[in-house]
């Protein structure tokens, strides 16, 4: 049992760090991500941490210390937002390729123009291509978990690839909710001490890491990255068994709510799933066969799995919190792809909500639940929820 | 290609081992080529610690080397450049308080060791 505490989810976050004790911390602060490393800043003047915590003049900065720290054999962990993505994107890019093993907060925020501080998936669905590990968040308990779950992920010798830790912007970030906190001892043991196997600073065994790599080696250096991809699946699986042992909490690829029975299934990300639980409750109380399945994993993305999943679902509408313009929405591109090897293929409709922190109310979700079950869906063209017309 | 690792046998982030630029010598991005008057030379070390490649040798001398003014420099004295890895940025001859280094054009240099 833990300790609830009344947080809100980047102060979660910050929990989680300071359990986690990272020996180095870099960061620059951007809305909506601020408050956490704002929280850790006083864990580490207060002592609570043994963290290096060093301030920076830029995101491009932040990811380029922490790659430094995690290459000199640091656990080293950063966050940011949106913007702050967008300008640490090259380091971002280059940190799966090193295999150091950064975990990362991302507070999601839609990426400008228009300039917006809201919440929206457009700033990680940018960089979903470029080999860190994802990880969505429904709320602030979710994120407390995610982050330890995410270290020992990263850095098992099979995988040694970055994590990314999303939540929902302000919705979750700021939001207060209660947390129950585990026993700093548990989850320090948990994450334990970052092996030196790799450390660039172990003197007796000097090593060139960064180097260029020509045309008659890059394929299979991406082919060997692809390989430890792969097996996040297992090793996410272990590390999820053990954190179970402390929280009795279970780490899913991707959570179902009454999926079972039902004649329509919503799949969303990140805290909108939490509503469409609302809506289901709403709609089976009204006797409408309808469940929510929220993706967890992202990257991997477990596509065998969800098919399974969502195998026997007559209709399945995907909401997508970003846009892929002249193109399927991201979240709705892997449920098509999901659903291609299945024999009867459950009919589809993409979704698009919430961009800049919209509000989407459970009512909206429920007339979209009526929609699919109406069965007056097209699969061509996603529809907008709330837009005006 | 067979002589070449396949993947499965790569180390994880591409290791390799250290002092990998030894063995590729820039030498021949020259355009201009430091040409060093040892009788000039103070020996103070500047330019030694302004070279960006590392590329000019010193060594510890117990009996010196006749610099300016004729005098022995004792202790650390550099030696000529080493063509093998400066690609000739100048930054030594700016540097340099005695004025014994001149940048000229490599195949200036290279006419006049042929008219040798």
């Amino acid at each position: 049992m833990g300790v609830m505490k009344a947080i809100t989810g980047a102060e979660a976050a910050a929990e989680a760090m300071r359990q986690i004790n990272p020996d180095v911390v870099v960061a620059y602060p951007i809305t909506p991500q601020t408050p956490i490393v704002e929280q850790f800043a006083k864990f580490v003047a207060n002592g609570v941490v043994d963290t290096e915590m060093v301030p920076v003049e830029s995101e491009h900065s932040a990811m380029s210390a922490t790659v430094g720290a995690e290459a000199a054999g640091a656990r080293a962990m950063s966050a940011t937002s949106s913007q702050g993505l967008a300008l640490m994107w090259e380091i971002v890019a280059a940190t799966p390729g090193l295999r150091l093993p950064v975990v990362m907060s991302l507070v999601n925020r839609t990426l400008s123009a228009p300039l917006n501080i809201h919440c929206d998936h457009s700033d990680v669905m940018g960089v979903t291509t470029l080999g860190w590990i994802q990880i969505f968040s429904e709320n602030a308990q979710e994120v407390y978990e995610n982050l330890p779950l995410a270290v020992r992920v990263a850095e098992d010798p099979r995988i040694q690839l970055p994590a990314m830790v999303n939540q929902d912007g302000f919705i979750t970030s700021h939001a207060v909710e209660p947390v129950e906190i585990f026993e700093d001892d548990a989850i320090r043991r948990y994450v334990g001490v970052r092996s030196m196997e790799r450390a660039l600073l172990d003197l007796n065994h000097v090593e060139t890491i960064g180097a260029m790599v020509l045309p008659d080696y890059l394929l299979e250096v991406k082919r060997a990255q692809e390989e430890a991809m792969s097996h996040v699946f297992e090793v996410y699986t272990e590390a999820g068994r053990e954190l179970t042992a402390i929280t009795g909490h279970a780490y899913p690829f991707f959570e179902t709510y009454k999926t079972e029975d039902a004649e329509a299934v919503i799949v969303v990300l990140n805290s909108a799933a939490g509503t469409a639980k609302v809506a289901v409750d709403a709609m089976r109380a009204k006797g409408k066969k309808v469940g929510v399945l929220k993706p967890i994993l992202f990257r991997p993305f477990p596509y065998a799995a969800v098919r399974e999943a969502l195998r026997k679902v007559p209709v399945v509408g995907v909401l997508d919190r970003s846009m892929d313009f002249g193109a399927y929405a991201p979240v709705y591109s892997e449920i098509r792809n999901v659903l291609y090897d299945v024999d009867q293929r459950p009919a589809t409709q993409s979704y698009i909500y919430g961009l800049g922190g919209r509000d989407i109310m459970s009512t909206e979700l429920e007339s979209v639940f009526d929609e699919l079950l109406g069965g007056t869906v097209d699969p061509e063209h996603q529809r907008y929820v709330g837009l005006r017309e | 290609m067979s002589s070449k690792k396949s993947w499965h046998e790569l180390e994880v982030g591409v290791v390799l081992p250290p002092a990998t630029s030894v063995g590729y010598k820039t030498g021949g991005w020259r355009v201009f080529r430091p040409v060093w008057d040892a009788s000039q030379c103070i020996h103070c070390m500047i330019c030694v610690n302004y070279c960006p490649d590392m590329a000019i040798p010193i060594e510890k001398s117990e009996q010196g080397a006749v610099g300016k003014g004729g005098r022995v420099y004792k202790g650390a004295v550099r030696k000529e450049t080493n063509f093998d890895y400066c690609k000739g940025c100048g930054i030594c001859a700016t540097e340099c308080p005695s004025k014994c280094l001149t940048m000229i054009r490599e195949e200036e240099a290279e006419q006049a060791s042929c008219k040798l």
